[in-house]
This record gives C-alpha cells, sequence and structure tokens, in this order.
C-alpha cells in the first residue's frame, strides 16, 4: 500500500484512475441493465403466437389489426417479407423517434420473427419470405447484378455498398452485413424510404444477381486496404493525413540538426 | 599548321570524373556555371522542403505515367470487355474503360502504378498547397521574388487542370458524372455556353471525342506547361537565391547555410526517396480509385458519394451550398444561370484573384520597394497571417461543404442542416478566423516583448532577508533576444497633403487616401520590438532578478523594497 | 565566402530605412552573428562516426534487399484475375519497392545529417538588378537597335508589321476552332428521341413496362423502347444521355399536381432524370416523403407536386414525360418533352 500511495502524484495516476472508473461503471452498467422485455415464446412459426407478439410489440403504433394508425402504416398487404426484413434486422419494434428506424440488436429470435410473419401474412396476400435457392449468390452473375445495381441501387447505397445520405437526416445504410435473404426482401418490400422493386421490375433471377454482386465485395479491394470504399473525399482525407503526414515527418527529420 | 595551346597553370585531369568535366568544359563553358553552384550555399529549414514535396511528386508522377500510357487507349469506342473483374466479365464499355480494367488485372504491377499515379497527384497538389501556405505566411513572396508567386500560383491551377483531366480518362461512371457537371457549368455561361459546351465535346454531351482530347491535354500540354514553369521556378529560385529565417548572422545581404554539395544535394536526394518511398507504400497497400466499382460510364448511374478528388471539393461545394433561386430570366428571354455561375466562376475567380494579386496589394500598402530575403516571423504580420488563415477557412469550409452528405451519414446528421450551416459559415467563418488569427499574433508578440524584457522564468523563488520573495529569471542569450526584436513593425503610410504650399489640389490624392485606408487597416494594430533602451529600463527595475546565463549558483542581493513587475 | 563569422562583426549597428528612402540610425540592437559552430557526435568520437557508417552502410543493404524482394514478387507472384490473387501481387512489389526506396532514402539523409560536414557557411547576395552601366549600355543597344531598323522614320511600317502579325493566327485559330467544334448544332439541345407512341422501357435490360407492373411505391429507370443492336453504338449513349427518364407510381390521392398539364396516368409519372442543376441523374427517390434528391449537390425536387425544387441549387422542376398505355397494356410517351432536359443554358427558352 505504501508504494501506490508513494505513487499518487504520478503523472499517468489521472489516466489509471479514469481507466478504473470507466471499468468499473461499465461493469455494473452490464450487470444491471435491464433486458427487452420477452414475451411468451412458442416452439413453432404460429399465427396465434404471431397475433400474441404482435398484441405486445407492436399494435400500440401499428393498430390492433394491423389497420395502421396515425403513428404508423397499415401491415395489411405488406406480406412477410416485410415483417422478417423489419424485424430481423431490429428495426421494428421501432424504439426511438428518429428520422427513420435504425438496424439495432434484434429483438425477436428467429421463431417469435417467422411467427410475427405468419401472423401478418395472414393478414392479407403480400410478398413471401424467398427461399434459399432464391437468394444463393453463388447461384447468380455479378456482371448482370452490377450493372443492375449501379443503375437502380448506387445513388442512395453507394457504388460497392457503402451506404449514402438521404434528405432531412435519413440516410440508406450499408449492404456489408446484411444477409442474402434480408437484401431480397428490402428490394421486394421497399422499407421506408426505399422503393419497391417489385418481380417484374427487378425480376427474381435480377434479385439473385444483385445478391451475387454484393457477394463479391466481400473480397475486399485487389488495391489493398478499401479505406471504407467511400470515394474520393475518404482518399483526399487519408492522403493528407498519411501521405502529407508522413513526408512533413520526414521532412521535419531531414531538417532537425543531428546531435 | 595549327597547335593546341593549353593553359599554362591547369594540370591534366586524371580521373574519369574529371576528364569528363574537362571534355564539356571545353565545348559548353560548363564551368563559369559549375562555379556558381556546386558550393551554393542553401540554408536548411524543414519548411523548406515542401516544395520538394510536390516537385518529386510530380518526378513521380512522370515516371508512373509513361508505365500507364503505354497501356491506355484513350479510344471511346464500344467493346464488349472480357475477363477480369467478374463484375465486369461480358460488359459493354468503352475501349478507355476496358483498357484500364485490363491494365489493372492482366499487367503484374499495373494496378499498383495506377495508384502510385493517382497518390502522387493527390499528394502533388496537396504539396503545392502546403508549400504556398509557408511562402505566404512567411512573406516569402516579397520583392524580388513576385514574379515566382505568379509562376507558383499558375502552377497550381495547372496542377488541378492535369488532375482533372486525368482522372476523366477511365471513362468511368464517377467522373463521367464530373465531365457532365462540368457540361453543365459550362452551358450555363451567358451567350457563348453551349457553343463552348459543344466545342469541349465536338457535340452534345457525352460524344465520342472528349476523352482523347482529355489524353492529349494531360499527358502533353499541360504536363509540357508544368514542366516549362517548374523550370522558370526553380531557376528563379536559384538566381534570387533562397530566402532564410530570421537569426544571428542573417541578413538581407547574404545567405547563412550549407553548401550545395555535398550536404544539401544529398538530403534533396535522400528527401526523393523518401517521398517516392511513401507514395509506392500507398499506391500498394491502400486501394485508390477502383473504378471497376463505379462501371463505365453511362449517363443514367450515378452513386452516392459523388465527389471529384479533394483538390476540386472547393467547387464542389460552393455549388452544393448556393440557393438555386438565383437563376433569372432576362429582358429578352435569356437565361442567366447565377446559381452555377457565382459558385463555379465567381467564387472561384475571386480566391484565386486574392492569390494573383497578394503581393503587389501588400508591396502597396507598406510602401516598402526594398529587396527581402530575410523571411517573416507569421506572428511579425498578423494582418497578412489573419488574411492568410481567413483564405483558408473559406476554402476549408466549401471543402466541407462538398463532402457534406458523407459528415451527415458519419455524424448522424441531417444534411439539409449542415447545408445551412455551411452556408453561414462559409462568411463568418474567415471574418471569425481573422479576428481570431489576429489577436493570437499581437498577444505572441506582447509574450515575445515579456519574455525579452523579463527573460525566462525558471520557477526559482528566493527568499531575501527581509522577507520579499522574488521568481528568478533568466535573461535571453544574444540569439534568443535578436530572434525576437530583428523585425520591423511597420507603419501605416503616410500621404502627402492634399493642397501643395500654394493651395492647389493634388491629383491622385483621393486614390492614396483609398491606400492609407487599406493601409491603416494592414498596420494600425501593431506591437513594436523591444529596443535596448527599454531592455535597459526594465533591467533598471528588476536588477536582482537577473542572472547571468549559463551560471549555475544565483546571487544574492539585498531587495530594494516595491518592484515594479509590469514594464 | 567566409566562415562561421559575420564578416561585418557583431557590434555594427543594424541601419534602418523608411519607405521613402532616408537613412534613420536608431536604437536597435545588434546583430550577434552567426552562432557557434557545435560538433557532432560523430565529428568528436570516432566510436560514433563508425556505428553511423555501419548504420548507413545496413540501410543501403537493406535498401538491395527490398529491391530483389520486388523482383521476386514480380516474376513469382503471377496475376490471376481474381481480386485477392491481384492484391497479394500489388502489396508485395508495392511494399517491396518501397522498402528499395525508403532504404536508400533514409541511409542518404542520415549519411547527410551525421558524417558529412555539416559548417555553415555564409554566401554574399548580390544585388537582383544588373548595375548601372550595364543598364546604359542595354539602353544603348535597344537604341542603336532601333536606330538601324528605321522604323522610327517609317510610320507606315509600323501599322502594316503590327495588323500582319496581328491577323495572321486566324489562319490557324479558326480552323483549330471550328473543326474541334463540328457541327456547331446547339438546337439538338432541345431535342430527345422520345415520340408518341415510343414505349418505356427497364434501363439497363431494355424489357417494355406495362404499368400493371409498377405498385404504388415503385420506381422504374427508364429509357425509351429501341432495338438492343441500336443500343451498342455511341450515338445512343449520346441520345440517352438526354433521354433517361424516372418513373414513379405515387398513390392518386397522394398526386397533387403534375408538371405538365395531364402527363400522368393514374398515379404514374414520367420525369426526366437529368438534373436542371448542372446534368447529374437525378435519382435517390424517398418514397415516403416523395422527394427526389440529387446525389451531386441535394437539389431536392417533390413529386408529388409538379417536381417542384424544395431544396438545394437547382431553379427549374424537371421536365415532365407525358405517358399513357398502350392497347397492349404497355406505357408509352405522348409526346416528346416540351421543353430542353437538363442544365439551363442561355438561349433556352427561345
Amino acid at each position: 500500500m505504501k508504494a501506490l500511495a508513494a505513487r499518487r502524484h504520478h503523472r499517468f495516476a489521472p489516466v489509471v484512475l479514469l481507466l478504473l472508473a470507466l471499468l468499473v461503471t461499465g461493469g455494473v452498467y452490464a450487470a444491471l441493465a435491464p433486458s427487452p422485455a420477452q414475451a411468451d415464446t412458442a416452439s413453432t412459426a404460429d399465427i396465434e403466437t404471431g397475433k400474441k407478439l404482435f398484441q405486445a410489440n407492436c399494435a400500440t403504433c401499428h393498430g390492433p389489426n394491423a389497420e395502421g394508425t396515425t403513428e404508423a402504416p397499415s401491415l395489411v398487404g405488406v406480406g412477410a417479407a416485410a415483417v422478417d426484413f423489419q424485424v430481423s434486422t431490429g428495426r421494428m419494434p421501432m424504439q426511438m423517434n428518429g428520422p427513420q428506424a435504425e438496424a439495432k440488436p434484434r429483438q425477436m429470435d428467429e421463431e417469435q420473427t417467422a411467427a410475427l410473419a405468419a401472423y401478418v401474412a395472414s393478414l392479407g396476400a403480400g410478398p413471401a419470405i424467398p427461399t434459399d435457392e432464391q437468394v444463393d449468390g453463388s447461384q447468380g452473375d455479378p456482371a448482370n447484378g452490377m450493372a443492375l445495381f449501379r443503375t437502380n441501387c448506387a445513388m442512395c447505397h453507394n457504388a460497392v455498398g457503402a451506404g449514402g445520405a438521404l434528405s432531412e437526416g435519413k440516410f440508406a445504410p450499408p449492404l456489408t452485413d446484411t444477409s442474402e435473404r434480408n437484401i431480397y426482401q428490402a428490394m421486394l418490400t421497399g422499407p421506408q424510404s426505399m422503393p419497391v422493386f417489385n418481380d417484374a421490375n427487378i425480376t427474381p433471377d435480377e434479385k439473385r444477381d444483385i445478391i451475387a454482386f454484393l457477394d463479391e465485395q466481400d473480397q475486399g479491394s485487389a488495391g489493398g486496404l478499401t479505406l471504407g470504399s467511400l470515394g474520393p473525399v475518404s482518399e483526399g482525407l487519408w492522403a493528407w493525413i498519411i501521405g502529407i503526414g508522413l513526408i512533413i515527418g520526414g521532412a521535419v527529420w531531414i531538417g532537425a540538426k543531428s546531435s | 599548321m595549327s597547335t593546341t595551346t593549353t593553359p599554362p597553370t591547369a594540370a591534366e585531369p586524371t580521373t574519369v570524373i574529371g576528364k569528363s568535366a574537362d571534355y564539356l568544359d571545353q565545348r559548353t563553358k560548363v564551368g563559369v556555371l559549375a562555379k556558381q553552384l556546386v558550393r551554393k550555399v542553401f540554408p536548411d529549414h524543414w519548411s523548406f522542403m515542401l516544395g520538394e514535396i510536390a516537385l518529386f511528386s510530380f518526378v513521380v508522377l512522370l515516371i508512373s505515367g509513361v508505365f500507364l500510357a503505354m497501356f491506355f487507349d484513350p479510344s471511346m469506342a464500344l467493346t464488349t470487355h472480357h475477363g477480369a473483374p467478374a463484375t465486369m466479365d461480358g460488359q459493354l464499355m468503352s475501349v478507355a474503360f476496358s483498357s484500364t480494367l485490363d491494365m489493372s488485372f492482366d499487367v503484374r504491377g499495373g494496378l499498383l502504378m495506377r495508384q502510385i499515379h493517382h497518390w502522387s497527384a493527390l499528394i502533388f497538389v496537396a504539396g503545392i498547397v502546403v508549400h504556398m501556405m509557408r511562402v505566404f505566411f512567411t512573406g516569402a513572396f516579397r520583392k524580388p521574388r513576385e514574379l515566382n508567386w505568379l509562376v507558383g500560383t499558375m502552377l497550381l491551377i495547372l496542377s488541378l487542370l492535369a488532375g482533372f483531366s486525368g482522372y476523366s480518362l477511365p471513362d468511368d461512371v464517377l467522373s463521367g458524372n464530373g465531365l457532365r457537371i462540368t457540361d453543365g457549368v459550362i452551358k450555363s455561361i451567358p451567350i457563348i455556353g453551349s457553343y463552348l459546351s459543344w466545342f469541349v465535346f465536338g457535340g452534345e454531351f457525352p460524344g465520342e471525342h472528349i476523352i482523347p482530347r482529355l489524353f492529349t491535354v494531360h499527358i502533353l500540354l499541360v504536363p509540357a506547361l508544368i514542366l516549362a514553369l517548374i523550370g522558370v521556378h526553380l531557376f528563379l529560385m536559384v538566381l534570387n537565391k533562397h530566402t532564410q529565417y530570421p537569426g544571428g548572422g542573417r541578413t538581407d545581404k547574404n545567405v547563412v547555410g550549407y553548401p550545395a554539395v555535398p550536404a544539401f544535394a544529398t538530403k534533396m536526394g535522400g528527401n526523393f526517396f523518401i517521398i517516392f518511398g511513401v507514395l509506392a507504400l500507398m499506391g500498394g497497400t491502400m486501394a485508390i480509385n477502383n473504378v471497376w466499382n463505379y462501371g463505365p460510364y453511362d449517363p443514367s448511374p450515378v452513386s452516392a458519394g459523388a465527389q471529384p478528388d479533394w483538390y476540386m471539393l472547393f467547387l464542389e461545394g460552393s455549388l452544393r451550398l448556393m440557393p438555386g433561386q438565383a437563376e433569372i430570366v432576362t429582358w429578352g428571354d435569356y437565361t442567366l444561370s447565377l446559381n452555377i455561375l457565382v459558385p463555379a466562376v465567381i467564387i472561384p475567380g475571386l480566391l484565386f484573384t486574392f492569390l494573383f494579386v497578394y503581393p503587389f496589394v501588400e508591396a502597396k500598402v507598406t510602401g516598402d520597394h526594398r529587396e527581402h530575403h530575410v523571411l517573416d516571423r507569421p506572428r511579425n504580420v498578423p494582418t497578412r497571417t489573419g488574411l492568410g488563415v481567413a483564405f483558408l477557412t473559406a476554402f476549408i469550409i466549401l471543402a466541407l461543404a462538398g463532402s457534406n452528405d458523407l459528415i451527415a451519414t458519419h455524424f448522424a446528421l441531417s444534411i439539409n442542416t449542415i447545408t445551412w450551416v455551411f452556408r453561414v459559415l462559409f462568411f463568418v467563418g474567415p471574418v471569425f478566423a481573422f479576428w481570431v488569427t489576429k489577436r493570437i499574433c499581437l498577444g505572441l508578440q506582447r509574450k515575445d516583448r515579456e519574455l525579452v524584457l523579463h527573460g525566462h522564468e525558471t520557477g526559482r523563488i528566493v527568499r531575501f532577508a527581509n522577507g520579499e520573495y522574488i521568481e528568478v529569471h533568466r535573461p535571453l542569450d544574444e540569439q534568443e533576444r535578436w530572434l525576437r526584436v530583428n523585425y520591423e513593425a511597420r507603419r501605416p503610410l503616410e500621404v502627402e497633403p492634399a493642397t501643395d504650399a500654394r493651395g492647389v489640389k493634388r491629383k491622385g490624392y483621393k486614390q492614396d487616401k483609398r491606400w492609407q485606408k487599406l493601409s491603416r487597416f494592414f498596420y494600425e494594430d501593431r506591437v513594436e520590438p523591444v529596443t535596448p533602451a527599454e531592455l535597459a529600463a526594465a533591467h533598471a527595475h528588476g536588477e536582482h532578478d537577473e542572472l547571468e546565463p549559463a551560471h549555475d549558483t544565483p546571487e544574492l542581493v539585498s531587495g530594494s523594497g516595491n518592484v515594479e513587475r509590469e514594464h | 565566402m567566409s566562415e562561421n563569422q559575420n564578416p561585418q562583426g557583431p557590434s555594427r549597428d543594424v541601419a534602418r530605412h523608411d519607405g521613402d528612402g532616408t537613412v534613420v540610425q536608431s536604437d536597435r540592437f545588434a546583430d550577434p552573428g552567426v552562432p557557434e559552430h557545435h560538433p557532432r557526435l560523430a565529428d568528436t568520437d570516432p566510436k560514433a562516426a563508425k556505428r553511423n557508417e555501419r548504420i548507413i552502410a545496413i540501410l543501403f543493404a537493406v535498401s538491395c534487399l527490398g529491391t530483389i524482394g520486388s523482383l521476386v514478387a514480380y516474376f513469382a507472384v503471377r496475376p490471376d484475375g481474381t481480386t485477392p490473387g491481384v492484391r497479394l501481387s500489388t502489396v508485395l512489389l508495392g511494399v517491396a519497392i518501397a522498402i528499395s526506396l525508403f532504404g536508400i532514402g533514409f541511409a542518404a539523409v542520415h549519411w547527410a545529417k551525421t558524417l558529412m560536414s555539416s559548417k555553415e557557411y555564409v554566401e554574399e547576395r548580390h544585388s537582383s538588378s544588373s548595375s548601372e552601366e550595364v543598364r546604359e549600355v542595354v539602353q544603348q543597344q535597344f537604341k542603336d537597335g532601333l536606330e538601324d531598323s528605321g522604323i522610327a522614320r517609317r510610320p507606315v511600317l509600323k501599322g502594316a508589321v503590327v495588323s500582319a502579325l496581328a491577323l495572321f493566327p486566324l489562319t490557324i485559330a479558326v480552323p483549330l476552332v471550328s473543326s474541334v467544334g463540328g457541327t456547331w448544332n446547339v438546337a439538338s439541345f432541345r431535342h430527345t428521341i422520345w415520340r408518341k407512341g415510343v414505349r418505356l422501357a427497364y434501363d439497363p435490360s431494355g424489357r417494355p413496362i406495362k404499368a400493371s407492373d409498377l405498385t404504388v411505391g415503385s420506381v422504374a429507370h427508364v429509357i425509351p423502347d429501341v432495338p438492343a443492336e441500336e443500343r451498342e453504338t455511341h450515338e445512343w449513349i449520346t441520345e440517352k444521355a438526354k433521354a433517361v427518364v424516372l418513373l414513379v407510381r405515387l398513390d392518386p390521392r397522394d398526386l397533387k399536381r403534375d408538371h405538365r398539364e395531364g402527363a400522368s396516368y393514374d398515379g404514374i409519372v414520367a420525369y426526366s432524370k437529368i438534373c436542371t442543376h448542372v446534368g447529374c441523374p437525378v435519382a435517390l427517390y424517398e418514397q415516403q416523403t416523395h422527394h427526389l434528391l440529387c446525389p451531386c449537390h441535394q437539389s431536392t425536387f417533390d413529386i408529388s407536386d409538379g417536381s417542384k425544387v424544395v431544396f438545394g441549387p437547382a431553379k427549374r422542376p424537371l421536365p415532365q414525360l407525358p405517358i399513357t398505355v398502350d392497347d397492349e397494356g404497355y406505357l408509352v410517351a405522348e409526346d416528346d418533352f416540351n421543353e430542353p432536359v437538363g442544365p439551363s443554358y442561355w438561349e433556352r427558352l427561345k
């Protein structure tokens, strides 16, 4: 203890104390933070289960029969695909008001999501959840997918799906971590600001081609670090920070008097 | 019969180098030139190497550019691409784009060279900017170097042209949309706009002429001009000799430094390799301009994050900030697109005019026609430094405005709010930056005065027998003091009276008065350097504060009662 | 060129000149002269010098290794056209080249800093202008030259020479400018290839679009329906640059106003995709707000309200293509646009 006390005026002492305080606070929060409410789970996708889940989590905004309120639109006819997309990405249930509902850690697990989707699908015919084969990128043509992506998608989501800005604080999210199924479903159902790309506009095969294109992007860049694939602005930023930084550092070293 | 006469006193050269030099000299009198240059003295400071960043990255651009020119085919004819990458296989595209893909994926080292070339271009313009900043803030543009400043500013403009023409060559969607915007700007020019657009593109946009034309501009016309101007720039620099920072022994009549051969030349050569090394490292590890992600140019697609390279962002930003209401229809049903002319023609025009005329304006407001070879410390010229910072602030705000969509996504803000904030900041920011910078400079000058008058604080407290405490100050040594007093605090211009002795009004008085007003803006607020008399007075107040420089033990002197601490 | 000492000595006062040239000897500090030269470690300690020499030699050797490495990387790693393959080649080559360059650079600089003489020299500057004698001689030379030419006595020649020289550049400039411009047919800016009865087709596939394809909230990127062979030519790209259209289906109750009277069909609207600001494709349709955002400079158009500009640097709404359906249910244009598409130009309204 004496040794510790002797070092209490060390110049790093405040840093150490701060780190300790952060660790303690974080630990306490992790232990005591409330977890989201979980409704009763059933082992099979069940319209009844779905209805109960709906009443508990969705009806406040979407109405008791999903007919819509002033807060939220009607879900009659949106189809299982829309529900699967919104709930599996955690966008729904929406927890906070903002320019748009953002993806967050999902609140419902696979079975609950399936139950909800089944319930909403039962309310009115709408797009169904695609099969695994429909969304399998390895069966798609990435070249055709790219041609479609750059005409229909790149203006919002960026040339390789790194995301982009919309007006008034809305944005098109990056697609790097989106599942193949959700890419398909988003195109099909047109969530929030995104337009609807139904199967007549972009056929199921074309949708799969787009998925194949996005899968190609997982390989990164042939030129090294992607730097976020954000284009010339980030390239300019790194040119200044790394390029000019290193070079001016070198110049300072060259100009300094040797000891 | 011919006789060869050798100079009676010159010894015969024995080494290979000696013999070659002799051979050359007997035919070109190169000895005269060598005499001037070999041991020429250059001052040594890291900030003098910023111009080299631009120079050496230009050399790298030439080297990598030759490699690229061996493989690039600037034709806009359409072809079906076969080969890598998978996302482009079987697609219809221009030959220019296809050759770029082949160069990147099928030629060993091709992608490396493309990336080195593009990073070098970004660093080239950045190097020009930092070099220009150093020259501006230290006043190296004053007589006799005004012409070199003009040459340098033209080099800046040419570098922008080189970059723009270069990144448009692969004919991809991103740079193609940049060309479309350029066409829109050209069309907005009154009277001749549509004809100028037809001229540039050889027809309607995009036509099939623009890429080959840009190729000629990019590898022939612009580099030739740049090389010629670099030649003039370096020639003038060698002729006028380099400037030097103030310090002991450094005057307007000498240069203090190291001889060109060997130390200075070796450092310069080393710097070239280091800069080239950084560019090679960046080119090999950091992806840039992966055109296959944008796709071959087609008028239909566009991607989020549609911006030009960083040095054009100021134009992009000013286009984004301008409100649209400014387009008016004139008498006669003609469309005057002020919403495009103001941001794309007038604002850049103002910015570049400031750069071009500044040395002459400053010379006029100081009334100073002497040569200057000793640089200014930026704090000693507060208004100039403030104006420079204000200019940079405007430029940076425009560049940030050009990146507003990326700012919106990364900081979760509304792009509309960001645009409005920058609209206001564009006017308020530079004024505020000027004021803050000027005050900081004046404050630093006052701090220097205090330091000269009272010396360094040693942190050592001495208690006298009568109970008085003082902090011991160590006076500055000669070199430290000289650095802080060797400047001239300029005074505002004085003008001759409006009427002469006989009461006749003098022609040109009004103009002189205007220049005087501007001169007051520059030099009314100033801090004079310390004079020996003031230093003596300060010493008289606090003798016992002093120590002999470099002595270890203080001499304890009895206190003298109340001591005035202020000067 | 002297060494180390300021030849004027430390005790001389620095004379000041005012802007009008008078010399004022005033109370100023004296220049202390060039600071003393301090020897470096390598100058006094032979061991340190030897160590530096070793470091420099090692750095040069590292550079050689880097060069060899780059050659090995070049020959050993073949481009296979895949992303990871090309990346490997690029990174290896780039890093090896960088090592080769850094080795030489660091070695050279370290040598100059530690081992080469660091003695400071003082060199005199000469006046930037030539001496008075030279100036006088040159003045006389020009005078003599002018005399010899006789031009002062022959003002007619002066005028003639100037006129001829001023005019002759036209011989090159006019053909150059005129030919580079081609046909100069700027009137073609007014028209696109849309005509009555031309079907709307998906871009890039070229499939014609049925009205029933579109549900509320759908967006389609549209080109005129032309045969596939025609779409693989250069002229097509230039025509497409004016003809691209964005097709949006709104709920008819949300559609407040068309920009062009009667141009929509059952809530389906077709607007030119070329921004009226400076010509980027304006393509970010926000389904819920009915706003169309251009990514280049953020011009925003309200599609439900005649594509009125609601934000940004554009002034005019987008031109609207009038559409209807043919007897098979395919969407067709009823007419070309009734104004030039895209950015404004001086004679746009004439």
